[in-house]
């Protein structure tokens, strides 16, 4: 088994964290895995890209040209990225920073509307937790589960009592993609 | 102890505390400013010694000095900050003493880009600066290994009294893996060295130069280097196989190269070539007397590396000739994707190298074609 | 005659401080008289074996056979990085440069005034010849205005070549140094004064407070092309006036210090 996910959006969208967070919840479910950021001065601000890559072996590459997932979370990223996705793979996308769809047909598309589900909760930086969960859903190797235990463990202390709410954030996140895959399946 | 998610940087600069640093002088470069970062916070809280340089010129100086004294001594760098140290490196080896250096390579030459590259490949291991020393240099591939390298590094520095070189790209450096760090050592660690200048207390007193006016003593000196060089040449040797068992073909590659070449391999095998990776881990000694073995089952190698051939003429030292050799590598801090590398694989199955090709030529060319 | 070499009768000695080689430097140079100061304060101050030098390189690359203590041979201009490397992991040893005016104010400015700034507890011997001797008598970054040399034949044009360096004043601006002062090596009354300021710089040194420093203003008879005695001289009238003698740098705790 391996799997490479890209996660791409803004400076400041907390895209970094999201790819540690799937790799945090990967180690502790016993997988490889590498994350690697796209570094330098786009660091600060513009956009910022990660890669993830699980794997029940030593890994190789951690990079891959045509990922089988990724998330998008502004139209840069998503113009980025499309041509680039693997046929048949999944790509997720913020429909809240996004005004067009995807148009390759040989592609899943999942549309979560990140930042109003976020807001909804009551705090609009959850935003990335929000996709994080939307984006399990085309994660078989990790459950939503792994992903809050994960939270659990390594949240700061200070930052203890926004774990309810990251936590909400995922599930929302998760229900949405889950029920509006389906839907668009159907 | 469990295994944490560390960033390359960071995780290379914690092992080395563990392993009983005493002294970081270092200066900022980007990919590994996170390594003087870290030192910056942990040394002092540690009780530890550690100063941001005026230059790197002046850090490596300064390990020079806590070199002398025997303490466990290192400092970190990226390719253009590495040119600026090799006077002192020059030096150090020429006093043997021992150090270790990180290089966490980028793109160049000049100032370059802050992307990772391979291309300080030569300059680590033939030398860099003047004279006639040979550094031991490992090359890790993840960021287990470079952990594991640092106690090692400091080991392998002290035993020979030579310069230790861990050798990464940016990739590596700023990476996170899981990874298992090492115990803390006790410390202090004494230093007491029966060469080291610390202070000539209750013995006679110590002199620690490179400086040797009379050529016939400074040939000994040469000698002296060269025939421990030659005892690390016989136990230092590292290097990494994967599918060899079977291989027909055998890719060789190091670092982010070797790791990248690990995924094409897969790949080939999943389509049905008889392909295996070798990736050397200590590049200087290098493993030629592995390679000449693995000639005699080998079809032809493929070299891959993120630079424009340089660890290519340590292969064909070990080859020489009996084998075909294909090289495909890239520059300038660009990291070749494992299709391309599958790419170049099925191209060496299908149209084999001859063995008297010039592979470095022939890739240069196929570059410029495809490069524009 | 060999009555009067008795233990009673001696009242001139080599220190222990100097190992008993002879000395490479030329006739009439005043290395000499530095390298004696220096161990004879070493000794004074009972430190010999608690002390690490750091030797440049020029005329004095070899002083770590002529002083008597523990030394390292640095790379030219380094030798302050190298003496903050050995101070930072041996906090109590005492750690002294002996440097001249091209490692220090040449190849090694960048060196040196970190140090300074750092406020690295170490001691600087600076010797100012205005002239690179060992490689045979080029223009120095403290060669002064119209002085020939064999890099600048025709007298320093300071139009072409700028202006000489005054490493005291510069360094006294930093607050990192504690004792900063220049003094001469060409009459017996400045050689007391010397000796006295290379001792304040390594009691600084001992009691931690800074960045210490002391420049002695010296001879370069072969370089200069003067006997030993027109030197000393051509020193008095001609460097002095350029390189006032004098206190640049005694931070508030080092004035406490008595000594």
């Amino acid at each position: 088994m391996q799997i490479e996910i890209v996660l791409a959006g803004f400076g400041g969208q907390g895209i970094m964290f999201a790819g540690q967070v799937l790799s945090y919840a990967a180690m502790e479910t016993g997988k490889e895995v590498t994350w690697i950021p796209s570094y330098g001065p786009e660091m600060r601000g513009g956009t910022a890209n990660c890669t993830v890559v699980i794997a029940d072996e030593e890994i190789g590459s951690p990079l891959v040209k045509n990922p089988p997932v990724a998330l998008v979370m502004n139209l840069p990223s998503l113009d980025k990225y499309e041509p680039l996705m693997r046929p048949g793979g999944t790509l997720v996308v913020n429909s809240s920073m996004v005004d067009r769809s995807v148009r390759r047909e040989d592609i899943t598309a999942i549309y979560i509307p990140a930042n109003e589900i976020a807001e909804e909760i009551g705090d609009k930086r959850l935003a990335n937790m929000v996709a994080v969960g939307a984006l399990l859903t085309a994660v078989s190797v990790l459950k939503t589960e792994d992903i809050e235990a994960t939270l659990n463990a390594h949240m700061p202390g200070r930052h203890k009592h926004l774990l309810p709410k990251n936590i909400e954030a995922i599930r929302k996140g998760y229900a949405y993609a889950q029920a509006h895959t389906v839907a668009a399946k159907a | 102890m469990a295994r944490e998610l560390l960033k390359g940087n960071e995780a290379i600069a914690e092992a080395a505390i563990r392993a009983g640093l005493d002294a970081y002088y270092g200066y900022p470069i980007t990919p590994q400013n996170e390594i003087l970062e870290w030192m910056s916070k942990r040394m002092p809280e540690l009780g530890r010694a550690f100063v941001q340089a005026e230059a790197e010129l002046g850090a490596i100086n300064m390990v020079y000095g806590a070199a002398c004294t025997g303490a466990r001594v290192m400092t970190s760098s990226s390719s253009p900050g590495i040119s600026l140290m090799q006077e002192g490196l020059s030096y150090i080896a020429g006093t043997e003493v021992p150090m270790v250096l990180v290089n966490v390579m980028r793109g160049g030459p000049g100032l370059g880009n802050i992307a990772p590259s391979q291309g300080d490949y030569n300059q680590i291991c033939k030398g860099g600066g003047h004279g006639d020393y040979h550094p031991i240099v490992l090359a890790p591939a993840n960021i287990q290994e470079a952990v594991d390298m640092m106690p090692l590094a400091f080991d392998l520095a002290e035993k020979y009294l030579n310069i230790c070189c861990v050798l990464l790209d940016g990739s590596i450096g700023q990476m996170m893996e899981p990874a298992e760090l090492p115990e803390m050592q006790p410390y202090p660690r004494p230093f007491n060295q029966p060469w080291a200048v610390n202070g000539a207390i209750g013995r006679e007193r110590r002199i620690l130069t490179s400086i040797y006016l009379d050529p016939p003593e400074e040939e000994i000196t040469n000698l002296r280097l060269l025939k421990r060089w030659e005892q690390i040449q016989k136990n230092e040797i590292r290097y990494k196989e994967y599918y060899l068992e079977d291989a027909e073909y055998v890719v060789i590659g190091f670092g982010t190269a070797g790791r990248i070449a690990l995924s094409a391999v897969r790949a080939a095998r999943a389509k049905g070539i008889k392909v295996g990776l070798f990736r050397p881990i200590s590049l200087s000694p290098y493993p030629y007397k592995r390679i000449e073995e693995l000639c005699a089952k080998t079809q032809a190698f493929l070299v891959t590396e993120m630079n424009a051939g340089q660890m290519l003429e340590d292969v064909r030292l070990a080859v020489r000739g009996r084998v075909p050799i294909r090289f495909y590598g890239r520059l300038g801090g660009v990291m070749p994707l494992p299709d391309e590398i599958l790419d170049e694989i099925e191209q060496m199955v299908k149209h084999p190298p001859k063995a008297e090709d010039d592979p470095a030529a022939i890739w240069l060319h196929r570059m410029l074609e495809t490069v524009k | 005659m060999a009555t009067l070499v008795t233990p009673e009768n001696i009242v001139y000695k080599r220190p222990v401080g100097l190992t008993d080689t002879v000395t490479t430097y030329c006739p009439g140079c005043t290395h000499g008289i530095a390298h004696r100061l220096v161990a004879e304060v070493l000794e004074e101050m009972n430190v010999l074996d608690r002390t690490i030098g750091i030797a440049p390189v020029g005329c004095s690359v070899f002083a770590y056979n002529f002083i008597d203590c523990d030394f390292l041979e640095a790379a030219h201009g380094r030798a302050p990085a190298m003496a903050t490397g050995v101070k930072r992991v041996l906090p109590d040893r005492i750690v002294f440069t002996y440097q001249g005016d091209g490692d220090m104010a040449s190849i090694g400015m960048g060196e040196i005034v970190h140090a300074a700034a750092r406020g690295e507890n170490i001691t600087v011997i600076f010797i100012n010849n205005a002239i690179y001797g060992m490689t045979g008598g080029q223009m120095a970054p403290t060669t002064l205005p119209g002085m020939k040399t064999t890099s600048s034949p025709s007298g320093r044009d300071v139009e072409a070549q700028g202006y000489p360096i005054r490493m005291a004043e510069m360094l006294s601006t930093l607050d990192g140094a504690g004792y900063i002062v220049r003094r001469s090596l060409h009459d017996p009354a400045n050689i007391r004064k010397a000796k006295k300021a290379i001792r304040t710089a390594f009691e600084v040194q001992k009691h931690a407070l800074g960045f210490s420093m002391v420049e002695l203003l010296s001879t370069c008879s072969t370089g200069w092309g003067l006997t030993p005695v027109e030197s000393l001289t051509w020193l008095e009238e001609h460097m002095i006036p350029a390189f006032p003698l004098g206190d640049y740098k005694i931070s508030e705790p080092v004035a406490a210090l008595k000594i």
